[in-house]
């Protein structure tokens, strides 16, 4: 018996990604919401894993005709233990012996359907539709990356390249060049034989068979592929235009900036640096954090330093200018910067700060944004900021925290997509 | 019999052992046991390709859906979670016939699946009367893969919404895709892609009997216009196929490639119990022949034993496990039972298994493995010690009556009255309800109106017809209306228009079944 047996295990596993990503876009209305109420929900430090959906299951069914309970309706079953014929059994409780064989064959009678997304995926529903805003190219300065595009073809190169179509091209064209005048040869001397008619003994005969046998071993000797002939292709190197961009997050971390509002800004700034990091590679992040005095730190500092003491917001806007001055020339970066605070400030820095902003940082930034934290009412930073966003309606935009709730959709209100 | 040496020891699988099972337990089948199969070709994958195939429902290629992406995620998500093991195989009915074998069985497990799939399921698609008439299994890859190259044409060419909402609908109606009563052609994809085009062209023209509407001479005694249909159709999708008014002859395609589909899989819905009873039944002797033979040792077939017992567990009614009467324990009891009453008759089994009792019992097993479907082979075959053994009984439920009543137990009494409604019970036109294209109003609205006749007053599940007339009417794209009926009345009515869905009693509108 003939048979076969074929190891498929090394090919692609993803036949069903199609699908996948199919029913996703189906749904993504729902698994949106789902994404969002678990980046509520999650812990600052666990943003990036997967998530478990579910979905309605009145949603998502495929409706079929198919028969409903009440009727008369006959079963058979399996594994009888004391009945008799013409027992008669009370229905069970909660209608599900109704049409239970026929009517549920799809299982455990879940309401919701649920699976899993993964980290990916996850990223991808939470970071969806947001960019920076106003992000120009500017100057080409990173050039470490090249993409490789076609350029024509080598005489010599690695094997690798080797182009068969191109070579084996060649190949021919060479073989008819160099054969033409051997095969005009063999053709007049086959001519000339059968003229001549079949008569081998005559040494004219045997004089042209000689020659054309000669003609023919030349005719063979011309080579079916020559090292002349191979043609590899040719890669060159481009560069990719890079955008250069530097996100600049300041953070308040004054005495007044309970535990609390500190997490909320945490939070905001880990959604900052997450997105920023999956989308804009490039991006520099410069942390800033100040009480009465504003510090550049890294990182892990930003994050997890507790340091604490006054408010004087002004500090971090002029560190902010001091560095974009020194390091970040405008004519080779988009700079951004988000400002997170609980709004109170020293009571004659508000100004300051308004000044900071309106004459050196906002001609100079892409995009600026300030979240401000408070329960109650507005402070007095959002209202000394409130005038700015006439001056700059495109660059600079004011949103208000309340609770953990918030974050997530104020975050994604602030880098929407604009359609534009 | 002379033993040898067993083929393999352990219980990791090497691609020579498998070879050589193959080669063997293809010898006894086809030897011993006369097995008739398409050649086989087997394929390993891993627990990942078989969600994948799952997924697609078994299909080597399918065309894209997002249900097809439901399926695997809830079958990823339960298999990771540990609700449900992977199947050890699944198998397709083509030629050669494909089976795929999981990378994770055990030796003892590929051999068994081997046993199971590549001569089990393989004899039986090339054997079973439905098989030889409803599908063709060298054309199906292929045809499986015009499908899906023309669906994605359609989905660049129309968008890949537009699309998909049409399989939306077709999906839902693909239960009433067959013509039960008539044989299909057997399809093929390159003589479909062939036709397909000419069908698109000429189809148009065709479909124009519903706008035929230039009024012609008017003759002097109004003459009755005849109805439309003439007689009742069951096959919904054909008729939406032939007759939907506005459809664009792609979408008239693509209803007709899920009509296709449909056909392929009907004998499969109607053979669970045989094809499932056949492979278990063979994979068990063919092992243990092998056993026999010394190919195979002891520590082999205790596992083996143990993996079979499993597959042919029943759990009782009352248990928390109970899905279902079990395929492959019913199945693989009536073949065994078969095998039994041929060669060792009692008197029992000589009244109510005459025809067969004593007869050459491998002449027998073929020719009901040939000649039934589920229905009629638990009406001819089902013997009173399965009954026994399985305790069968039978109840109803009549919601006109305050108990559940026990109509039938395993007893002398019983056994008939057991045998006819468990056939009754895999009869597809008691499983599904039987619904039917009634009328079109050529000369009025264009509607459309089907019929639903219940049997032992089972209603419809109504949310779900109401959301089934929502995909007809995309389909119909004029009024669509379904007469649910109990004993010559109209009981319930559903109607579906261009923005809402609704039901009502049916006493209204009794403009179809007056007629």
């Amino acid at each position: 018996m003939a048979f076969l047996i074929i190891d498929r295990r090394q090919q692609g596993k993803q036949k069903s990604a199609v699908n996948r990503q199919r029913f996703l876009k189906r749904f993504r209305k729902h698994i949106k919401e789902a994404v969002t109420d678990a980046v509520n929900k999650r812990s600052i430090t666990d943003m990036e894993r997967g998530e478990e959906i579910s979905i309605p299951k009145g949603d998502i069914s495929e409706p079929i005709f198919r028969q409903g309970q009440g009727g008369k309706q006959r079963r058979v079953l399996p594994g009888n233990k004391e009945f008799i014929r013409g027992d008669r059994i009370d229905r069970p409780k909660g209608g599900s012996g109704g049409g239970g064989g026929n009517a549920s064959n799809q299982g455990e009678g879940m309401d919701e359907f649920v699976f899993e997304l993964n980290q990916q995926e996850f990223l991808d529903f939470m970071f969806e539709d947001l960019e920076l805003p106003n992000l120009v190219r500017k100057q080409l300065k990173d050039s470490d990356s090249y993409k490789l595009v076609k350029g024509g073809y080598l005489r010599d190169g690695i094997p690798a390249r080797l182009n068969v179509v191109q070579s084996l091209r060649g190949a021919k064209a060479r073989r008819i060049a160099l054969g033409g005048a051997i095969r005009r040869e063999i053709k007049a001397l086959e001519q000339e034989l059968e003229a001549l008619g079949g008569d081998e003994e005559s040494e004219k005969v045997r004089e042209i068979t000689e020659k054309l046998e000669r003609a023919r071993r030349r005719a063979n000797q011309i080579p079916f592929l020559d090292d002349f002939d191979l043609r590899y292709n040719n890669m060159i190197q481009q560069p990719i235009p890079t955008t250069s961009a530097v996100m600049f997050c300041l953070m308040d971390v004054s005495g007044s900036m309970t535990q609390d509002i500190k997490d909320l800004a945490k939070r905001f700034f880990v959604l900052l640096h997450l997105f920023l990091k999956r989308h804009y590679e490039k991006t520099e992040v410069v942390f800033i954090r100040h009480h009465t005095k504003a510090d550049e730190v890294d990182e892990e500092e930003f994050f997890y330093s507790r340091e604490t003491g006054g408010t004087v917001v002004s500090s971090a806007l002029e560190l902010m200018n001091t560095i974009v001055r020194e390091r970040y020339p405008t004519d080779s970066w988009n700079i951004y910067a988000a400002q997170a605070s609980d709004g109170e400030n020293w009571q004659d820095d508000s100004p300051k700060c308004r000044d900071w902003l309106v004459k050196s940082l906002l001609p100079l930034v892409q995009y600026f944004a300030y979240v401000e934290i408070s329960s109650g009412k507005e402070q007095e930073l959002w209202e000394t900021y409130s005038e700015i966003p006439e001056l700059f309606p495109d660059r600079f935009a004011m949103r208000n925290v309340k609770e953990p709730a918030d974050i997530f959709p104020v975050f994604r209100d602030l880098f929407e997509r604009k359609s534009t | 019999m002379s033993k040898r040496e067993p083929i393999a020891e352990g219980s990791e699988w090497t691609f020579e052992a498998l070879e050589t099972f193959d080669r063997e337990i293809g010898r006894i089948a086809a030897d011993k046991y006369r097995l008739d199969t398409y050649h086989n070709q087997i394929e390993i994958i891993s627990a990942d390709q078989m969600m994948d195939a799952y997924s697609s429902v078994g299909m080597p290629v399918g065309y894209h859906h997002w249900s097809f992406g439901k399926q695997f995620l809830s079958t990823e998500q339960r298999y990771r979670k540990g609700h449900i093991g992977l199947a050890y195989e699944l198998v397709i009915n083509s030629d050669p016939c494909i089976a795929y074998l999981m990378e994770e069985n055990s030796m003892t497990l590929q051999a068994l699946v081997i046993a199971h799939a590549c001569y089990g399921h393989n004899s039986f698609f090339k054997g079973n009367y439905l098989f030889r008439e409803w599908t063709d299994a060298s054309a199906i890859v292929n045809y499986v893969l015009f499908a899906r190259d023309y669906i994605s044409e359609c989905e660049e060419r129309h968008g890949v919404e537009a699309v998909e909402t049409l399989l939306d609908s077709c999906h839902a109606l693909m239960n009433l895709g067959v013509d039960r009563f008539r044989r299909p052609r057997p399809i093929s994809g390159e003589e479909e892609k062939r036709r397909q085009k000419e069908r698109e062209d000429y189809l148009q023209q065709q479909v124009n009997d519903l706008w035929r509407t230039i009024p012609k001479k008017k003759k002097k005694n109004k003459k009755k216009w005849p109805r439309f249909p003439e007689d009742p159709q069951e096959n919904l999708l054909y008729f939406i196929e032939k007759n939907a008014p506005l459809l664009e002859p792609w979408e008239r395609e693509i209803v007709r490639i899920v009509r296709k589909i449909a056909v392929y899989y009907y004998p499969q819905r109607q053979t669970k119990i045989m094809n499932e009873g056949w492979a278990t039944f063979w994979h068990y002797n063919l092992m243990n022949d092998l056993y026999d033979e010394g190919l195979i040792t002891e520590g082999n077939i205790l596992e083996f034993l143990q993996s079979h017992t499993n597959v042919v567990y029943q759990p009782e009614f009352d248990s928390p496990y109970y899905s279902g009467i079990n395929p492959y324990t019913l199945g693989f009891a009536m073949f065994t039972d078969i095998r039994r009453v041929c060669e060792n008759p009692t008197d029992e089994d000589r009244r109510f298994a005459a025809e067969y009792a004593g007869a050459d019992w491998l002449e027998t097993v073929h020719h009901a493995m040939a000649n039934y479907k589920d229905e009629s082979f638990i009406l001819q075959y089902l013997t009173p010690k399965v009954i026994r053994d399985l305790k069968l009984f039978s109840i109803l439920d009549d919601d006109a009556d305050r108990a559940i009543q026990v109509t039938a137990i395993h007893d002398d009494d019983g056994y008939r009255r057991v045998r006819e409604e468990l056939a009754d019970q895999y009869n597809l036109s008691n499983q599904e309800p039987d619904i039917q294209v009634w009328e079109v109003a050529l000369r009025g609205d264009r509607s459309i109106t089907l019929k639903h006749l219940q049997r032992d007053r089972v209603p419809l599940d109504e949310d779900d017809a109401k959301e089934v007339l929502k995909h007809l009417h995309r389909l119909w794209r004029f009024d669509v209306h379904l007469e649910s009926v109990r004993e010559d009345k109209v009981h319930r009515a559903y109607h579906c228009n261009d923005d809402k869905v609704w039901t009502d009693s049916g006493e209204t509108s009794t403009s179809a079944s007056a007629s």
